[in-house]
């Protein structure tokens, strides 16, 4: 089903659908993610990828209107960089560990420790937010900087207009 | 939208749960799935929910822009703040150990006003993008 909506998003020409499309993405990503007990990444993945997204998509729609270009020339070169990368990607995958094989080194380094910690060393029972919010704070910190710096690009780029054109 | 009133009343038996929700994502995230990060959102999504049915100068009425851009700052500010008082209190920089007397506790408040921090930050610039396209659009058309 989310092959069909990626083919049905890259052959598509109205730009109205491929954002409601891609909100249907999330939406079937997020169903994924709770299959796969990832129930905070699937929270995050339906309300901002398929709820905020789709909203300012459909703004910046209303500003530049909805019909795709067409392309002014083949896209062969891009076509064949994204398959050689596709290969690279896939022969690197190869090597992985095998998915859910407990003996992974990943998974023998630090998440047992967290796993049986967490709850002792910070009281708080949802381990993914014991990660977050403590053990791996400086990374937190960096994200939140990550959001206020593109809140500010936002504000930067697109508050000079409306006080030109409305005098406030 | 401003007169389809299914919308209106649908919109107004929502809002108020879909802030409540957030509510509880946001304090509820130690103990079940989400923190500040969804809270934000589902927060900053109900009141563009509200601009969305009942036109953006009523949701600016409501959330007035600069509470919003203060709360960009704020929140990492608050974030930045708990590491800054983890030096303070004789830890490292983000040691939430040393809050409380007991340490766990310590973690506990620590993680608390972190996720705070998060979800504030996050609101505030959800709905300040929001705003911002919302608003541009408005002045090019003239409505």
């Amino acid at each position: 089903m989310m092959a069909v909506t990626v083919i049905t998003i890259v052959l598509q020409r109205n730009l109205f659908s491929v954002v409601v499309l891609a909100g249907i993405y999330s939406f079937l990503m997020a169903t994924v993610l709770l299959a796969l007990d990832a129930v905070d990444v699937a929270m995050t993945e339906a309300s901002v990828g398929a709820g905020i997204s789709t909203v300012l998509l459909l703004g910046a729609l209303h500003l530049c209107g909805g019909e795709e270009a067409k392309p002014l020339h083949r896209p062969w070169l891009p076509l064949g960089v994204a398959l050689v990368i596709v290969g690279a990607l896939v022969y690197g995958t190869f090597a992985l560990p095998e998915f859910s094989d407990p003996l992974a080194p990943f998974r023998t380094h630090v998440i047992p420790r967290y796993l049986e910690q967490a709850l002792a060393e910070t009281g708080v029972p949802n381990v993914v937010t014991a990660v977050l919010a403590s053990y791996r704070g400086y990374d937190t910190l960096g994200e939140v900087v990550v959001v206020f710096t593109a809140g500010i690009g936002v504000i930067a780029l697109l508050r000079r207009v409306p006080r030109r054109e409305e005098e406030r | 939208m401003k007169r389809q009133m299914v919308l209106r009343v649908v919109g107004k038996l929502f809002i108020p749960y879909m802030l409540l929700f957030a509510l509880y994502v946001q304090f509820h995230g130690d103990f079940g799935p989400g923190g500040g990060f969804q809270a934000g959102v589902i927060a900053a999504a109900a009141i563009i929910l509200y601009a969305l049915i009942f036109g953006l100068p009523a949701a600016r009425r409501l959330a007035p822009d600069p509470i919003v851009e203060a709360m960009v700052a704020l929140g990492v500010l608050l974030f930045a703040g708990v590491g800054v008082a983890g030096i303070v209190l004789g830890g490292n920089y983000l040691d939430y150990f040393v809050l409380d007397g007991d340490p766990v506790a310590g973690q506990h408040r620590g993680i608390f006003w972190v996720e705070a921090g998060v979800g504030i930050t996050v609101t505030g610039v959800m709905l300040k993008i929001f705003y911002m396209f919302a608003g541009r659009g408005r002045s090019l058309d003239e409505r």
